[in-house]
């Protein structure tokens, strides 16, 4: 009893300890604090760049509407439509023999694989892509062949039971993050038919290994036909994959079968599953819901004739009896032959594949992506009262943890593809669902890399990442950006205020950011408060372009690259990689009339003439759009 | 004066732009709403190095009465206005940072073994997660040692703060 001295200095040098303590866990949380802030910056940037991208789409289909609309006017047999317009029918033995034809020589050391697949097969395979091995073109095109039987054989929603014993994992989009794969297999287990997997779409484009992600993916499916379910998601469509990166993935990797591989894969897409039903009371899908989403039409409906978001179907003509005549162009026979989904149906897969929740009620069009809907907590209550659901559990957008709960629980998103923007940028998640109990959920972040680094350095990754991309849209209209500072600068003094530079900027970029802070990253000309706007563009990406092609051509060029990339492909009819010259020039005046470009003819007559490199009328369009592209300055920064 | 009034407001405008794009950041649906749990991060980023038992405070006096998990800028802004004028939750100064140190460092050898510095700050005021803790870890820890030499390490956070 009493106070003894020891027992009260103890005391107070733990309470100094405590005291010490508290003042070094707040400072740190600080700090975290504002590199979390710069972080979630960069992903802004990322993110607005992305859903910009995506809203040119809009643009791109409606000019495939325009360039048929243009075929159909001047050309009376269906012959002369480019292929992809009018596909022909694939006859199964031909596929087969196709394939079989193709031998795979003894100098391949890579998997060989044996079909009906078994899960050593896979096993084999899952090693191979460790050690970076190329699986073979005619074993891709076996997986894909086998894969489309069984996905034929499937319907639009598939219907499957949670059990007690067994749990179920629910995967969102992997974008051909094959580290992020195998780690998700790593904590969870691989698939099997204990241990049962549902992937929501979207596992190519935009990574390094969506041949590789797919090839695992199928594999899986082809040994556990009924335990492994594979959604279709926005990305899974033969026309986005030649802007996001799969294309060129495949082209590269295989130069040799890379076209064949490329026709079976448009058609193995159409033929995946929409989405996933659970108890009947979980529905699984890529994207979201519309008001007017209708499980019923969604189910009774022909799903592979959903062939690519930008090729929506033709309004068909409709006779005016009061004139005796059609009101619009009668199409070509072969035209109306070809098989179509109502306009309804199309509209009704589009909004699965690429509708996003907020918070705002009601359903109105997504105009960040331009496809799909925004839908509110109110349209989810109705949609899940109406078909007697209790979630929906949806993936498509990139989330900093990689899920998300909203509208009161009822839509939940995972995202799997960790670092998604760039490394430290995001982390991964899946979830685990078993007999009605809620949903369990699982974080990671790939990359040793990112391991290795301090949050400082990761953060400096991302935002460095996004600084570049913003410089590249800002380069490649440069011009229009200079018109619009001059609109402040009446005197022509050269400089503007710090806030007209931010309204010009937002307005000729159509990007919706903090300007005004991101200024004096992004300009260094920068003088008490005023831009110097001619000089602001020294220290940002430069443009490489052939010398004869005049600025405003070279912009546009590289601006629109990946849609003329689309274009050309389509124009190309036996996918040769060459284009005539008479083509290239009638598909150019289509595309400045409907883009509303404003390019002198004797400008594209030259760059042509200049392109055509082996001078025998002909335009390599690979090479074409190589030569123009935004290069990034060495700078002195490690 | 007039100079006076006018720096105040001029002031006063510039503090409340730097407020809203910090929380312009988080508001991810443009509708001038955050998430509760963002909260802290938004108020430290602004320079304020409230407790998280101060910040416990500063979340329910802008709570709406019954708790949506939003938080709405038009509660937000005036709260974090006094708070800046008022230069409450002040970050601290170096000098007593090196302070609190040197009080863990127990045996006054200049570092902090790795187990001590997880032991107080995972165990000790209120405690680090263990994602909290790697973090810290991954800068602060010399691997050839396994020790924490704080003096560096404050030094360098110095930098990469500037």
């Amino acid at each position: 009893m009493g106070c003894s001295h020891s027992v009260h200095n103890e005391t107070k040098k733990s309470e100094k300890a405590m005291k010490a303590a508290v003042l070094i866990q707040n400072w740190y949380r600080c700090y975290k604090a504002r590199l979390e802030l710069r972080r979630r910056q960069a992903l802004n940037i990322f993110e607005n760049i992305e859903y910009a991208d995506e809203q040119d789409q809009m643009q791109l289909a409606k000019f495939f509407a325009f360039m048929l609309e243009h075929y159909v006017k001047n050309k009376s047999s269906a012959d002369n439509l480019p292929k992809i317009f009018n596909p022909e029918p694939k006859r199964k033995s031909d596929e087969e023999t196709i394939i079989s034809l193709i031998e795979v020589p003894d100098t391949y050391y890579g998997p060989r694989l044996k079909f009906p697949l078994t899960f050593a097969d896979v096993v084999l395979l899952i090693d191979a892509f460790k050690e970076n091995q190329i699986l073979h073109a005619r074993y891709v095109l076996e997986v894909l062949l086998e894969a489309k039987k069984i996905l034929q054989q499937m319907p639009n929603i598939i219907h499957i039971s949670s059990t007690v014993s067994k749990e179920l994992t629910i995967c969102g989009d992997i974008h051909g993050k094959l580290d992020d794969l195998f780690l998700i297999f790593y904590k969870n287990g691989l698939p099997s038919g204990n241990n049962r997997y549902v992937f929501n779409g979207d596992f190519v484009d935009r990574g390094q290994n969506s041949m590789e992600v797919l090839m695992v993916l199928f594999s899986f499916l082809l040994v556990y036909p009924n335990d492994v379910y594979l959604n279709r998601g926005n990305h899974e469509d033969y026309l986005m994959n030649m802007r996001y990166g799969f294309t060129k993935e495949i082209m590269q990797k295989y130069k040799q079968h890379g076209a064949k591989i490329l026709h079976l894969l448009e058609e193995v897409y159409t033929w995946l599953p929409i989405g996933t039903l659970i108890d009947k009371k979980v529905l699984v899908i890529h994207g979201g819901i519309a008001d007017n989403t209708d499980l019923t039409v969604l189910e009774q409906m022909k799903r592979n004739r959903m062939r690519s978001v930008l090729m929506p179907p033709l309004v068909p003509a409709v006779f005016d009896p009061r004139h005796g005549h059609f009101s619009h162009e009668l199409p070509p026979p072969a035209m109306l032959a070809m098989e179509q989904l109502t306009k309804y149906e199309w509209d009704q897969i589009v909004n699965i594949l690429w509708s996003d929740p907020r918070s705002r009620k009601g359903c109105y069009p997504n105009t960040s992506r331009g496809g799909g809907c925004y839908f509110g907590p109110d349209v989810t209550e109705n949609i899940l009262t109406k078909f007697g659901l209790k979630m929906i559990i949806r993936s498509h957008e990139c989330k900093p943890e990689g899920f998300d709960i909203c509208h009161d629980g009822k839509i939940i998103t995972v995202f799997s593809a960790s670092n998604y923007y760039e490394e430290g940028s995001n982390r991964g998640a899946y979830l685990k669902l078993s007999h009605d109990t809620t949903p369990r959920f699982f974080q990671y972040q790939s990359s040793q890399i990112t391991q290795a680094k301090t949050l400082h350095e990761r953060v400096d990754i991302v935002e460095n990442a996004a600084f570049r991309i913003l410089g590249e849209r800002m380069i490649i209209r440069k011009t229009n950006l200079i018109q619009a500072f001059r609109k402040y600068d009446p005197n022509d003094t050269g400089k503007i205020s710090l806030s007209d530079w931010a309204k010009a900027t937002e307005e000729v970029l159509e990007l919706h950011l903090p300007w005004m802070s991101l200024c004096p990253r992004l300009v260094k000309t920068i003088e008490d408060g005023y831009v110097l706007y001619n000089m602001g563009f020294k220290d940002l990406p430069v443009v490489r372009a052939p010398k004869v092609a005049k600025a405003g051509m070279v912009e546009t060029l590289v601006r629109y690259r990946s849609d003329l990339k689309i274009i050309f492909n389509i124009i190309d009819k036996d996918q040769s990689g060459l284009i005539s010259m008479d083509e290239f020039r009638a598909m150019w005046k289509l595309f400045c009339s409907h883009y509303n470009i404003d390019i002198e003819e004797s400008h594209v007559d030259q760059l042509a003439h200049s392109m055509d490199l082996n001078k025998d009328g002909s335009i390599d369009f690979n090479e074409f759009l190589t030569a123009f592209d935004v290069v990034h300055r060495a700078t002195n920064k490690l | 004066m007039a100079d006076e009034k006018d720096g105040g407001e001029a002031g006063l405008l510039e503090l409340q732009k730097k407020i809203k794009e910090a929380f312009e950041v988080f508001d991810h649906e443009a509708n001038d709403t955050v998430d509760v749990r963002e909260i802290g991060t938004i108020i430290r980023s602004l320079g304020c190095c409230p407790s998280e038992g101060e910040l416990h405070d500063l979340i329910a006096e802008v709570e709406e009465e019954e708790p949506t998990g939003y938080i709405r800028l038009e509660k937000f802004l005036p709260m974090m206005v006094k708070v800046l004028s008022e230069r409450r939750y002040r970050p601290i100064p170096e000098d007593l940072l090196l302070q609190a140190f040197e009080v863990l460092d127990s045996a006054k050898e200049g570092f902090l073994t790795k187990e001590e510095l997880v032991k107080y700050m995972t165990e000790e005021g209120e405690p680090f997660t263990e994602e909290e803790m790697e973090e810290m870890l991954s800068a602060a820890l010399d691997p050839e040692t396994n020790t924490i030499q704080y003096r560096d390490y404050l030094a360098m956070m110095v930098i990469d703060e500037n």
